[in-house]
Formats: structure tokens, C-alpha cells, sequence
């Protein structure tokens, strides 16, 4: 298990007094402290680990935020900022001194502007709910990672989220605007705005992904975009992850730039297709979903280059939707598949690491041995047009040895990636998962200097402690003294 | 000059050259080649250290839509490689030689350090947005990696983007890698004459709100005449598989002639040298000793800034980006530049003096000032990468 912190001792000794500060600030529902009230926030989807923290607020506007840090900040109070609580990685933990600074109240949508194609957004509202607010003009916000009914868009700038379509509309960082942002000490800044590229040092790259490193951001401008006139997926499926790999670089080499391109292996399409009758062939190794978007007659042209381009590679089967509705039969498998995976095992533990996508069948070789090695199940998903890898590790989290084994083999899978030239996480984020391998992929001085930085933002490293750095090294993390463990 | 050059051929000869600065509390001033040295404050250093020996491809992966390169490496260069295998940079980054009077390619650390991108930007995003991993040397003279090179990476912080931008005032960027795309096959564009600015945004909004996808989308207000282009004139382009061009280029014009009057169709020849020109802001006309400036404003306000503009000093104008980004070429007087300093304030927007003769440069703020609780975190997060100041002192802003 990951360590913690250790409490601060003069906090705890003053939660009743810290409590009633908080209520004179967020009046009202707005202030969380007892016991029970708190259980829904002693964890993310992280569900590993669990924390309570010593009370959770949840303010209504950005002044509120403000006072909130600013308390904090004078007195020494460690602070963690939560959406919706989905992530994946724990960055969203509690420690037992902090307050959790929960945004889900902060949920109008401001404004939104066709004719600048933007919307401003308070924090809390949810990824799908942008889109929601602007299909009926027939606009869409591109970032769709699988949470995205939940996920709030503040989580999803600290997170730098992306989605299945990451390969045409980029990830969070390349379709936000502006944020409104709260530093430490509680002061209120507008960072970009309305407009692209803000002239002088780019806070708003530097913020995005930060996983509440640096601030937290209450408003957020992002880019809306008219939807293609349609879109159709088709399926393809081959006897070989090697095969499949090389399709997927001649679907490339061709010139296409499909919107998704997605990859799911045996075991994975063995699940999916039990869980949703997609029509998913069984004695396929390895299955691509290809998306392409436009009218009627270009998805006609592009579906038709790529199903010759696939049929160069041997291919077991090869099914064009004709229809809205076949293009979404193939999609239900694909987008059940956590939960299809979810019904074979007990538990799973889903991995994000990105590889060169040239590596992949290496890669999967390595995984399926380290499988037998482990005597655990893992099942993969693969977002084949930017490489980004989700291992799901099947494993029961009731027998510790089975959840200590399946904790080992995800790391293993992530030091695999680094090896391979890729990184520990392409959009989960560190978290605490993750936290203690970063010294895989970073050497100590490279750190140091990632350290600097936040302590330029967040000097006394009171803004989600215990995540992304290791603590040696952290400011909070006192020398030769044993750090506590989450429960 | 070239007796204070430094111009190191390894990345661990300019960490020990800025180890040294350091130790002999000498200044640098950072550069590539040099080709962007009008662009924002001149420098006060007696040494400066060049990326221009720092060169060569080091990693292309066309099927893995990656390139990496040293940061001395021409752009051309890397355009030509990319060429060779169909593909191209996304942002598309002006060749700024013509602007800056100079004969030097932009290097790729410079396109990178100055963030430039050309007119695709409104519908691909930005340079910055393409750097996958950069590794620079900060001013302690250590080599840091950030980023890497695949497409989706969140694993710490995203030094790529704080350093793309930073003019050389954080770190010596000293290899990069890129997210490259594959170049469209056909591109074609729309030239649509119109009465006014104000109805040139109005057709460049419709575009840009329509499914089909525009990758330019440009105002003239001179016209290109060189091209046969008379009066204010709005430009829409598509790339793409030539069935697609052809195609979104009819539904384009169609969806703007019941409104705004028929458009010109515009052949992929014509269309390359009309984009190079929008690109290069060779339309925009300015003499040599004007200043020119870069606003930036969410598209409905270009049209204001532009019309307070003409007004205050006769400027003239070109606007890329839906109407958001407008150059301004004008008299290089602080008169002017207080003037578009007001004007993009009041477009809630930004500003850069792209352009000045070195008085003017030296005398005015070249980039808008931060409010200050952002401006004493950007004077800790220069401490915490260049503790000593040695990396381009006063680059972007006098006394940093």
C-alpha cells in the first residue's frame, strides 16, 4: 500500500474550531463534518484506498473558494480539491488533516457563445453537460473520457482528460480557453480567456494536468466545435496482435486520420461480446473499431480505403455499419467493456500507460507472460491512433495477497511501458497510484526541478499533498520519521 | 558579434556553457539562428549562446505521427523530411524571414520558444500543442526531460507547454519532439468579397460553426490584388482528400451565398500561395519601418479592435484566425502602441509588439503585464528554473 503523510497534529487538535471557521465562510449544507456525512468522501475511484479527511466544504462561488484557500493558507491546513471523485489514480484522496474543496455545488453553465464557439462552465458541471447544453445547435466538447457522464470539467483540467478521440480533437489541453484560478494563498487570477494564445508564459498548459498541484480552477472557457455531419464505425478483426498492429500503421501510413481507433484484444473481446451480444468474432487475437466522420458519401470513401487497407492483413472478419445503428452496436461492446470486465472478476485495476504504438505486440507479449506469471487475468484495451494502453488486471480485492499481486503487475506493466519509450500515464493521471514510480520515468534532479516549480505556486505544499511527488523529497514529509498508512 | 557567440554542437556543451554563465555571473542572451532577434526586447548580454549547431532529425516515426529533432534544425529541413513521407508540421508555423528581414530559417527550438503557428491553428490547435517532450537545460546548467514521445502522456508536470513560449527565459531548449499529421491531399479555398469587416467575421463564423470543418479562415481587408482579389475579402479553406475538398467547398458556398453573396472557388495552387501569404502576413503590407503587432481576442472583437484602429493611427490590418488574431502594422510611436495596448484591452484580448525598431522595443512593455499574483508566481517559477537570471535577462520583460 501507498504511504501518507502523517497528520499534522495541531490541525486535528483543532477540527471544531477549523469546522466552524469553514461555516462562516460556506453558511449553510455547505460545510460536511460528521462522521458518517463524510464517508462519501473518504474515497475516489480509486476504491483501493480510503481516507476520511477532517471535513469537506462545499462552496457555491468562486469568492467562497477564495476565503476557503485563503483560511487554509493562513492556517496551515492542507487542502484537496474534488470533482466528482472519478478519478482513477487517487487524486482525488483524502488525508485525515485536510479539507476536501469539493466543487460539484459550482455547476452552472455561464455563457455560452456561437459565434466565439465557447462556453464558460463553472467547475462542477460534468463533461457530457457541456455537450448536453450546445448539441441542440449542433455542437460538441471534444474531450470524452469514459467517465465523462460524471467527470466534472474541473477534474478534468487538473487531470489533462482525454477520451477515444483524442487522435483528431486532442486531449483537455487543446480545447480549453481560459480558467479562473484560485492560487494558494486564495487569490483570484484569470488565466487565458476568451481567445487563443495568451501572450507571455503559458499558465494555462502549465495548469492543465497539474492534478490540483498548483490551484484550483472554478471556471473554465473551452472550445466548442460543430459536429461532423455524421460518423460510422466499422470493425475488423485479425489472428494476430502483430497483424493488427501492422494495420493499424497502414491505416496511418494512408493518410486517414480516423477519430478513433480503437483496439481490444482476445481476452478483452471475449468479455465485451458475453456482456453485450455486439457480434464480436470470438476466435479473433485481436479486434481494431475504426470511426470515421463526415457525410454520408465521405464515410462511404473513407470506411471503403480502410477496409481495403485491412484486407491486406488476412482479417477474420471485416464489418462496415451501414447505419447509425450498426455503428453503435459495434461501439456497445467497446464502451461496456469496464463494466464486462467487471462481471467476470470480482475486481480489476485499470492501467494507463502509453507505449509507441510500433511497440505494441511486444508489449502484450510481455503483459501475457507476466499474466501467467502473476496467475492473474488481464484483459486490454488499447487506443491504437496515440498508443495509449489500458490493461484491466483481474483480481479479488478481499484476498490481500491477490490485491498485492495485482498492485505489483501494474507497476510492472507501467515500468514496461517507460522501457519501451513510453510513459506511466497517458490520462489517468499520477495520483497516488502512481506516485512512487515516477523515479521510473524521471531522474532525481529531473524532480527536483518539477518540484521547484510547484513550490513557486504552492510554497508551504498545502495543495493535494502526497500526490504525483514522491514523499522523500516533499517539504510536508519530515525526514527519518515512519509515514502513516492509509487504512 | 561573433566574437561573443557561443554555438556548442552537444546538448552537455550548453549545460557546462550555462554552468559557466552561471559561475561568472555572466548573462545570455539565448537564440537559434538569430531569424527572430527584432521580435520582443533586445537582450542585454555580452554573450550569446546559439542552438544553431544543435542539429538533425533524431527520431521519425511516420506511422507513429512522431518526429523528434534537435533544436538547431532548420525548419525547412524538417518540412522537407516530413514531405518525403506525406506528412506535415499541424501548426504550420509562419516562415517569419520576410518579416523579420533576414536570410536565417527559423530554427525549430525558436518556432517552438516563440510559440508560432499560422492560420490551421484556429482548427488544429497551437505549436505548443504538438510538443510531445521537449529536453532543455535550465539555468543551473542541468539537463531536464519533460513529456516524451508519445501522443498521451500526463505524467508530471507539462514543461513542454510552460517552455514553448518562453523565449529562451526558462531553459535552452535543446531537442523537442513533435506530433505530426499526415498532409491533406488537396486543399482548395473560398474567396468571398464582402461589404465589410463586420460582414467578413459574420462569414468567416459561419464557416467555422459549420460541420465542415475549415482550416483557415482569414479577412483581408485589403484584398490580395497580386491574386485578383479587390476589396475586403473573407477566406475559407479546406484540406483534405480532393472528393472532400470538392465537396465541403460546394456546401460552404452554399451555405453562405443566400446571406452574403457567392464566393470565388479558389484552386489548390492559388490557394497554397494566398495561405502562404495570410501565413507570412507578407498581405498585411508593412513597410520597413513600421512597427507591426499580433492581437489576440475572440473573433467578434477583432472586428472592433480593427475598426478603433484605423481610426486612432490608419492601421493597416490582417485578421487570421476567424477574426481573433489581428495583425496591425502602424507608425513604430509609443502613441501607436498605446493605442493597440487599449484597443486589445478593450477587445478582451492580448498583444504582442511583433515588430519594432529597437527604441521603441527597449521603451515599451512588448507583451501585456500579468496581474500580480501571477506576476510574483512567474517571478518564483523563473527562480525555480533559472535561479541565477542568466537565461536572455529582459527577453520578454524589462528587469526579468
Amino acid at each position: 500500500m501507498i504511504a501518507l503523510p502523517p497528520p499534522k497534529p495541531e490541525v486535528l487538535a483543532r477540527r471544531d474550531e477549523i469546522v466552524a471557521a469553514l461555516r462562516a465562510i460556506v453558511p449553510g449544507e455547505g460545510v460536511i463534518a460528521e462522521p458518517l456525512r463524510l464517508r462519501p468522501y473518504e474515497t475516489d475511484g480509486l476504491t483501493a484506498y480510503k481516507q476520511p479527511p477532517l471535513a469537506v466544504v462545499l462552496p457555491t462561488s468562486t469568492e467562497q473558494v477564495a476565503a476557503v484557500m485563503r483560511y487554509c493558507h493562513e492556517n496551515g491546513i492542507r487542502v484537496i480539491p474534488r470533482g466528482a471523485g472519478t478519478s482513477l489514480s487517487g487524486g482525488a484522496l483524502p488525508l485525515a488533516d485536510a479539507v476536501v474543496i469539493g466543487l460539484m455545488r459550482m455547476n452552472r453553465i455561464l455563457e455560452v457563445d456561437y459565434d466565439n464557439r465557447l462556453a464558460v462552465v463553472e467547475a462542477g458541471v460534468t463533461n457530457l453537460g457541456i455537450t448536453a447544453a450546445v448539441a441542440s445547435e449542433g455542437f460538441f466538447y471534444a474531450p470524452d473520457p469514459s467517465s465523462q457522464l460524471a467527470c466534472m470539467i474541473g477534474g478534468n483540467v487538473m487531470m489533462n482528460s482525454g477520451g477515444a478521440h483524442c487522435l483528431k480533437y486532442g486531449v483537455t489541453a487543446n480545447n480549453l480557453l481560459g480558467v479562473k484560478f484560485v492560487t494558494a494563498e486564495g487569490e483570484v487570477v484569470e488565466i487565458g480567456g476568451r481567445h487563443l494564445d495568451a501572450a507571455g508564459y503559458d499558465w494555462l498548459g502549465l495548469i492543465t494536468g497539474s492534478e490540483g498541484q498548483l490551484g484550483i480552477v472554478t471556471e473554465v472557457t473551452v472550445r466548442i466545435l460543430r459536429s461532423a455531419e455524421g460518423a460510422r464505425a466499422m470493425l475488423a478483426a485479425f489472428r494476430s496482435v502483430e497483424v493488427a498492429g501492422a494495420a493499424v500503421a497502414a491505416i496511418i501510413g494512408s493518410g486517414i486520420i480516423p477519430v478513433a481507433l480503437e483496439f481490444m484484444d482476445r481476452p478483452c473481446i471475449h468479455a465485451c461480446e458475453a456482456f453485450a451480444h455486439a457480434g464480436y468474432p470470438l476466435d479473433a487475437e485481436a479486434m481494431l473499431i475504426i470511426e470515421v466522420e463526415g457525410s454520408e458519401a465521405e464515410q462511404d470513401m473513407l470506411l471503403g480505403r480502410i477496409k481495403e487497407i485491412c484486407g491486406r492483413f488476412d482479417p477474420i472478419s471485416l464489418k462496415v455499419a451501414q447505419t447509425a445503428e450498426e455503428s453503435a452496436a459495434i461501439w456497445k461492446g467497446r464502451k461496456g467493456a469496464f463494466g464486462a470486465v467487471g462481471r467476470i472478476s470480482p475486481d480489476y485495476l485499470c492501467m494507463d500507460g502509453t507505449i509507441p504504438t510500433s511497440e505494441l505486440p511486444r508489449v502484450l507479449g510481455r503483459i501475457g507472460e507476466m499474466s501467467r506469471e502473476y496467475g492473474l487475468q488481464v484483459a486490454n484495451v488499447f487506443h491504437a491512433g496515440d498508443g495509449n494502453l489500458h490493461p484491466l488486471i483481474l483480481f479479488d480485492a478481499n484476498d490481500p495477497e491477490s490485491t498485492r499481486k495485482a498492485e505489483a503487475f501494474g507497476a510492472d506493466i507501467l515500468k514496461l511501458c517507460v522501457e519501451v519509450g513510453g510513459c506511466l500515464t497517458g490520462e489517468h493521471g499520477v495520483g497516488v497510484e502512481k506516485r512512487d514510480l515516477m523515479p521510473v520515468q524521471f531522474a532525481p534532479h529531473e524532480l527536483a526541478q518539477q518540484r521547484r516549480i510547484k513550490s513557486a505556486f504552492d510554497p508551504d505544499w498545502l495543495l493535494n499533498p502526497s500526490k504525483v511527488f514522491p514523499l522523500e523529497g516533499d517539504a510536508g514529509a519530515v525526514p527519518g520519521q515512519p509515514l502513516a498508512r492509509a487504512a | 558579434m561573433s566574437a561573443a557567440l557561443l554555438a556548442p554542437a552537444s546538448e552537455e556543451e550548453v549545460a557546462r556553457a550555462v554552468a559557466a554563465a552561471v559561475a561568472a555571473g555572466e548573462p545570455l542572451a539565448i537564440e537559434g539562428n538569430g531569424s527572430k532577434r527584432a521580435l520582443l526586447r533586445p537582450v542585454q548580454a555580452a554573450r550569446t549562446l546559439s542552438t544553431r549547431n544543435l542539429t538533425g532529425i533524431t527520431l521519425y516515426s511516420p506511422e507513429e505521427l512522431v518526429l523528434s529533432a534537435r533544436a538547431g534544425t532548420p525548419l525547412p529541413e524538417i518540412e522537407a523530411a516530413l514531405a518525403e513521407k506525406g506528412q506535415h508540421l499541424i501548426a504550420e508555423p509562419p516562415d517569419t524571414r520576410a518579416l523579420f528581414d533576414t536570410d536565417a530559417p527559423a530554427t525549430l527550438g525558436g518556432v517552438v520558444a516563440a510559440n508560432l503557428s499560422g492560420p490551421r491553428r484556429i482548427a488544429w490547435g497551437a505549436m505548443r500543442d504538438h510538443v510531445l517532450g521537449v529536453r532543455f537545460v535550465n539555468g543551473a546548467g542541468e539537463v531536464i526531460r519533460s513529456g516524451g514521445r508519445v501522443l498521451k502522456n500526463v505524467t508530471g508536470l507539462d514543461l513542454g507547454k510552460l517552455l514553448a513560449g518562453s523565449y529562451g527565459t526558462l531553459g535552452v531548449l535543446t531537442e523537442i519532439t513533435l506530433k505530426v499529421l499526415p498532409a491533406p491531399e488537396s486543399t482548395g479555398s473560398l474567396a468571398l468579397r464582402v461589404p465589410d469587416l463586420a460582414a467578413g467575421v459574420r462569414a468567416l463564423s459561419a464557416g467555422l460553426g459549420s460541420p465542415f470543418g475549415p482550416t483557415g479562415a482569414a479577412l483581408l481587408p485589403q484584398g490580395a490584388p497580386a491574386l485578383g482579389l479587390e476589396g475586403v475579402t473573407a477566406l475559407l479553406r479546406i484540406e483534405d482528400f480532393a472528393e472532400s475538398v470538392a465537396y465541403r467547398l460546394g456546401r460552404l458556398r452554399d451555405l453562405l451565398a443566400p446571406a452574403l453573396g457567392t464566393p470565388t472557388l479558389l484552386d489548390a495552387g492559388t490557394s497554397r500561395t494566398l495561405w502562404r501569404m495570410v501565413r507570412e502576413a507578407s498581405l498585411l503590407g508593412a513597410t520597413a519601418a513600421e512597427a507591426i503587432w499580433r492581437i489576440s481576442v475572440p473573433p467578434t472583437a477583432g472586428l472592433v479592435v480593427a475598426a478603433a484602429l484605423r481610426e486612432e493611427f490608419g492601421a493597416r490590418l490582417l485578421l487570421d484566425w476567424g477574426g481573433g488574431l489581428v495583425w496591425v502594422a502602424g507608425p513604430a510611436t509609443e502613441a501607436a502602441h498605446a493605442a493597440v495596448v487599449a484597443a486589445a484591452r478593450a477587445g478582451g484580448g492580448t498583444w504582442t509588439l511583433f515588430r519594432a525598431p529597437e527604441p521603441l522595443r527597449a521603451a515599451v512593455d512588448v507583451l501585456p503585464p500579468e496581474p500580480p499574483p501571477l506576476a510574483a508566481i512567474a517571478a518564483r517559477v523563473k527562480a525555480a528554473l533559472d535561479p541565477k537570471g542568466v537565461l536572455n535577462p529582459g527577453r520578454m520583460r524589462a528587469g526579468f
